[in-house]
């Protein structure tokens, strides 16, 4: 690490390095936390469930985050063929995200907590954090220089960055007594801003994904056309007022529920979009389905799909009713975290790391094993939580409740499946990614470094 | 292929819209002058450096490992949050609180429980697909 940070090797490799890290143990806390629905004071003592959640959670948000900062630098300096306006700011960054997520999960070990869901931390480690988003933000701008005759995905960048730092900002809104005195007060604007701030990392991450399209298949125009622009602004719209779908059974004011009910369902129209598309992509799947990077690419294609059917019909407020406070809503956000932005992110991973130390080609069954172990297993994982949340619904709306705890007792089964698809995902990522491991490793040996 | 201008006119007009929408929320919560007592907002800030929502639902957001409390103050009572919170269970923490914290927890959900119903059985559904209380 040393090595690769230090000021002449440092490249934004190592976002990539760390990310990966951080999806592996983010994955074996989730393993814990999943033991612990099933065995009821599993490890209560030592790592009980209000550290692991947080644990599991933050780590693979970072992983999303670190992956995508480290897919944005390294391809934006692909996309203007210079070096970045400064490599140090990307150092500065690298080093205060590291400095955060470190007393992050130090924090959750030791129970200190800032007790905000996904984001539990104490609020004074979120500084850092921003401060480190500012520097990247700048970094940014300056080395694209001008947005004239500028693809999307430079829009989507931009967008995705912007939009991180003001909605992770607005979620601290509530260390203002304002907005803190009230819990519906408070949580109205907290899932407003977690709403967007899902579609800001979306932003960066379709973003770099469509980089990597354009670089594999050779052609520039459709980053460059009109649809892709009015998808991009699409997507903006959903990102800025979709939001409210998070909250449809809080007491907040009815437009809240009418704005994002309506715009959600013009994310129809991207739904629309793919199914009409889904000729021509297919062509395009099967040319390159034998390169790593856009294996990864045709699965997210299909967790889109999946999860996109999933999501419009949990915005509608009269589906959302039943859905919400169900397992239901736990199998969208692992759904899209994984089945999406991971599998986009982890085809970034391999275009930036594979093979710039030692050939891959040996690994390549392992690596498709790997794919296809992780693929199936996020299946079943997905449908064992959508069938939990639908008997938890059941559970919710009949006219004489059993106990909770007999319910979750009849959940169990499912909750088996789920754990143990869970641990087949992570086995299965985690053969995936292993040759980049190594190969950043040998890299690291040879001091031929990560350049 | 659209000309930049109105690439950054749509753009523009966007994030005007969502900044006026943002600032509009901002200035109109849904609870103007709350009345929060020094008792219930200490609740509230135990209630997060425990983390209770790793666990426990508020409106139907949270983890669910655990039941949904926005309503427990009045479906089960405060005897029932005082001894849960004194004891724990196999999956909860005991997290040796203080009487006065206790109290200061039961306070704070008897505070949520007065701001609305969670439960979902609660809501009516209109024929365009919205939902009332
Ligand atoms: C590790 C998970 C976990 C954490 C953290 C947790 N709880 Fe619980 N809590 C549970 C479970 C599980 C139940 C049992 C539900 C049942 O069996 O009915 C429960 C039950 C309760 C109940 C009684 C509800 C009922 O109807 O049975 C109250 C009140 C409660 N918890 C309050 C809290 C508060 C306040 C905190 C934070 C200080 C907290 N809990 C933290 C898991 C947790
Ligand atoms: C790439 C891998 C993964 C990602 C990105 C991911 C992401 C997430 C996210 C975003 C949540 C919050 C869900 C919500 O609030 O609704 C969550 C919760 C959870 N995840 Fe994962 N997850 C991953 C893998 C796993 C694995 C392998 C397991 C193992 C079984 C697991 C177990 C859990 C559990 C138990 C919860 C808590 C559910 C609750 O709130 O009660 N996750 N995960």
């Amino acid at each position: 690490m040393e090595l690769s940070i230090s000021k002449a090797k440092f490249t934004p490799k190592v976002f990539i390095l760390v990310a990966l890290i951080l999806l592996s143990t983010g994955m074996l806390f989730g393993t814990i936390g999943g033991l612990q629905y099933i065995i009821p004071g599993f490890l209560k003592e030592a790592l009980s469930f209000e550290k692991t959640r947080p644990l599991h959670v933050s780590s693979v948000l970072f992983w999303i985050l670190f992956a995508s900062m480290g897919a944005v630098l390294t391809y934006l300096k692909e996309h203007t063929g210079k070096k970045l306006y400064s490599n140090n700011l990307s150092r500065l960054l690298f080093i205060l995200f590291v400095i955060s997520v470190v007393a992050i999960l130090i924090a959750y070990c030791f129970g200190v907590f800032g007790g905000r869901e996904y984001w539990e931390f104490p609020p004074i480690l979120s500084a850092p954090i921003i401060i480190g988003w500012i520097l990247f933000l700048i970094n940014f701008i300056i080395s694209v220089g001008t947005l004239k005759n500028q693809p999307v995905y430079i829009w989507m960048w931009l967008t995705g960055i912007i939009f991180f730092l003001f909605t992770f900002s607005e979620s601290y809104l509530w260390l203002f007594p304002y907005f803190n005195n009230h819990v519906v007060n408070d949580m109205n604007i907290q899932w407003k801003s977690y709403g967007s701030m899902v579609g800001s990392w979306n932003m960066l991450i379709y973003g770099s994904s469509m980089y990597l399209m354009t670089k594999i298949s050779g052609d520039k125009s459709y980053a460059f056309s009109n649809k892709a622009f009015i998808l991009y602004f699409a997507g903006l719209f959903n990102l800025m007022f979709n939001w409210g779908h998070h909250i449809y059974t809080l007491p907040t004011q009815h437009y809240v529920q009418y704005i994002s009910y309506s715009v959600s369902m013009t994310e129809l129209l991207i739904l629309g979009n793919i199914i009409y598309g889904w000729k021509a992509s297919l062509t395009k799947a099967q040319k390159f389905f034998n390169r790593d990077a856009y294996r990864f690419l045709v699965a997210a294609d299909v967790w889109i799909f999946l999860n996109l059917v999933l999501a419009i019909g949990m915005s509608i407020p009269a589906i959302n009713v039943y859905t919400h406070g169900t397992h239901i809503t736990v199998a969208h956000a692992m759904g899209t975290t994984i089945g999406i932005n991971t599998m986009l992110l982890l085809a970034v991973c391999y275009d930036i790391l594979k093979d710039t130390c030692i050939s891959l080609d040996p690994y390549q069954k392992l690596m498709k094993f790997g794919f296809w172990l992780a693929n199936s297993s996020l299946f079943a994982f997905w449908i064992a939580l959508i069938a939990a949340g639908v008997l938890k619904s059941k559970w919710q709306m009949s006219s004489d409740q059993i106990a909770f705890s007999v319910m979750m007792q009849n959940l169990t089964p499912f909750f088996i499946v789920f754990m143990i698809s869970g641990v087949l995902l992570l086995i299965g990522i985690v053969l995936a990614i292993y040759p980049l491991f190594k190969n950043h490793l040998a890299c690291f040996f040879t001091e031929k470094n990560i350049q | 292929m659209f000309p930049d201008k109105q690439k950054f006119i749509v753009f523009s007009l966007l994030c005007i819209g969502f900044l006026s929408y943002s600032g509009f929320l901002y200035s109109h919560l849904p609870v103007s002058n709350p009345v929060f007592s020094v008792s219930q907002s200490t609740g509230k800030s135990l209630w997060q450096k425990h983390n209770c929502t790793a666990c426990h639902q508020i409106y139907g957001l949270g983890g669910y490992l655990g039941p949904d409390l926005t309503n427990e103050y009045s479906l089960r009572g405060p005897t029932l949050i005082h001894i849960f919170l004194q004891t724990g269970n196999t999956t909860m923490p005991n997290y040796h609180l203080s009487e006065s914290e206790i109290q200061e927890l039961t306070d704070y959900l008897k505070c949520v429980d007065q701001t609305g119903k969670s439960d979902p059985r609660k809501f009516t559904i209109n024929a365009n697909g919205t939902i009332n209380q």
